[in-house]
């Protein structure tokens, strides 16, 4: 009896605790949120959106920071995709497993969690320097592809893995080489989720800072990466050029990190409005994961 | 011997060290139904997953012995293993439909063989969901996720997505398991019409399913083929002792 209520106040001390920290954690955020917005929303307005940085700050904006975010996020995107998911599909369904193999595992698992910083001096070392590029875009992309490389490359083989060996036979006995089975069955009924992952690695990517910085990457740009498609008047009409990828370039993060570091106050009002949309980013994007992630739950009921 | 489906002698397989069938001698004639029957772990699915080779895929699986197809070794060098699977189709114990649309889970088989005309495909399909039994309620809903069905409907379902292939030879392991009484029935009255155009062998853990559908019986223990021959002797007059008593349930 005794037993009985002890053991049923230590339940009920646990559940308070929980609670508790609980409740600390969406505080101590919410009053950030808070914080930031009341600095920052009276700033963001159009203007905000399509000014280049200024040394007056009520003149100063953010446009050349997202656009650089977003070429950033493109390479990124591109050079990461394709080699996360193709690795990923080649050490789930294909890699014999020996010690090789088991080696590059663990490696990969110990790289995601490197700290940015070094991934940005790698960036430095090895884009940066030994590939003279610079600190151009495809500097920084790479330095940020390589960042995501493993979480993806991770997440991927999680999503591979959760589909059933029921399904990998059902293809295999209706006469389906490996190709097609991993093609055609395995790699669609685990989209989903290997989109949730790569979404949520990349927004995680959006607000790296450190390694951008350490690349060099600059502060202060008036301009803005060669589009890569451009229009003209005359024939051919249509102009493609790949320029914007050596050309230097800002991004959301180093612009805000830049702000928050002067001393007037109202370049600190700009650092907020720059974390606003920021964090607005970062929401959408992990939106769209929980969306697609939903969705492939409610699919596939095995 | 012409007219014979399977020819296996001494088959002998094992996982790693563990050797489980020990031998098997057996001869599956075509157009009939041969049930499998024994305890569970005596061998049996491994067994009916060396006929189409999909125990190729289990990494520490290892088989010897003749085993002919129509007079041709299957698990010769030259084997064409997709071809193989395509003509020797297999329904598994629990219902594997794709996540899916009905219409693609059967579309699947024939495109990855080349089909590609749309009417040639829908014809297909239709005749193979007929041939299930399952036309009549899903031929308003081809586009629905296969997965909506139910358990012994997504039963159906991969057993016509299996004959859209147009195999030779179909093999069952337990496909009534996990399905309820009324599907179970609709599937055993499938596999009686099935047989005229196929060879059947069929696993079963139900006894009574194996006198109603099948033609000729085999009883596996412990990795061993004890008897096999005509369903009737067997179940009436069995010439093992161990039959005798798994059948009248003393054991298993
Ligand atoms: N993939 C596997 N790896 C190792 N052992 C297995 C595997 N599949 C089956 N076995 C073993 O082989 C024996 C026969 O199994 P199985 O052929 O599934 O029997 P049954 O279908 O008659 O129940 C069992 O002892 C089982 O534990
Ligand atoms: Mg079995």
């Amino acid at each position: 009896m005794n037993r009985k209520i002890v053991n049923k106040r230590l339940d009920s001390l646990f559940k308070a605790l929980g609670i508790l920290t609980t409740v600390f954690g969406i505080l101590v955020l919410l009053v950030l949120f808070i914080d930031v917005f009341l600095d920052g929303a009276s700033r963001l307005s159009m203007n905000f959106l399509t000014s280049f940085p200024s040394r007056k700050p009520e003149a100063a904006g953010i446009l050349s920071a997202w656009v650089g975010t977003i070429w950033i996020m493109a390479v990124t995107a591109l050079i990461a995709l394709p080699l996360g998911i193709g690795s990923a599909i080649y050490l789930e369904e294909y890699a014999p497993k020996n010690r090789l193999t088991g080696l590059i595992e663990i490696s990969i698992a110990n790289l995601a969690g490197v700290p940015s910083v070094i991934f940005g001096l790698l960036g430095l070392g090895l884009f940066v320097r030994w590939f003279n590029l610079d600190r151009s875009v495809l500097a920084g992309g790479l330095t940020l592809a390589i960042l995501v490389l493993p979480v993806i490359i991770l997440s991927t083989r999680e999503a591979l893995r959760a589909i059933p060996f029921s399904i990998r036979e059902a293809s295999y006995a209706v006469g389906a080489t490996k190709w097609q089975t991993v093609y055609f069955q395995v790699l669609p009924a685990a989209l989903g989720n290997i989109m949730t992952g790569v979404i949520l690695a990349m927004s995680r990517a959006v607000g790296e800072t450190a390694p951008l910085i350490t690349i060099g990457a600059l502060t202060y740009i008036a301009f803005l990466p060669q589009p890569p498609v451009t229009f003209s008047g005359g024939f051919p009409f249509m102009h493609f050029s790949l320029q914007g990828l050596f050309d230097p370039f800002t991004a959301l993060p180093i612009q805000i990190f830049n702000w928050v570091s002067r001393p007037q106050k109202g370049f600190s009002v700009n650092a907020s409005a720059g974390i606003i949309v920021l964090l607005g980013i970062t929401l959408a994007m992990n939106s769209i994961a929980i969306i697609l992630r939903y969705r492939q739950r409610k699919k596939t009921r095995w | 011997m012409n007219n014979v489906a399977f020819n296996i002698t001494r088959m002998r397989a094992s996982y790693g060290n563990k050797e489980v069938l020990k031998g098997i001698t057996i001869t599956i004639l075509p157009n009939s139904v041969t049930a499998l029957i024994g305890p569970s772990g005596c061998g049996k699915s491994t067994f009916i997953r060396s006929l189409n080779r999909i125990n190729d895929l289990i990494p520490s699986f290892r088989i010897s012995g003749d085993i002919l197809y129509r007079q041709k070794d299957i698990y010769d060098q030259e084997t064409d293993v997709v071809e193989l699977r395509r003509r020797i189709g297999m329904v598994f114990q629990k219902p594997n439909p794709f996540p899916k649309s009905i219409y693609e889970n059967i579309a699947y088989g024939l495109r990855i063989h080349g089909f590609t005309i749309k009417e040639t495909l829908d014809e297909i399909v239709e005749a193979s969901l007929k041939k299930a039994a399952l036309w009549d309620e899903v031929k308003d809903n081809l586009k629905q996720n296969a997965l909506t069905l139910s358990g012994g409907q997504q039963q159906r379902l991969c057993i016509a997505r299996t004959l859209a292939t147009q195999p030779e030879a179909l093999l069952f392991d337990e496909p009534c398991s996990a399905l309820d009484p009324i599907s179970t029935a609709k599937i055993e009255e499938l596999i009686h019409h099935l047989k005229k155009s196929y060879t059947i062998i069929i696993v079963t853990h139900n006894m009574q399913q194996a006198a109603r559908v099948s033609d000729y019986s085999g009883f596996f223990l412990l990795g061993e083929l004890v008897e096999f021959g005509k369903t009737q002797d067997m179940f009436t007059a069995p010439k093992d002792k161990r039959t005798e008593d798994y059948i009248t349930g003393r054991f298993g």
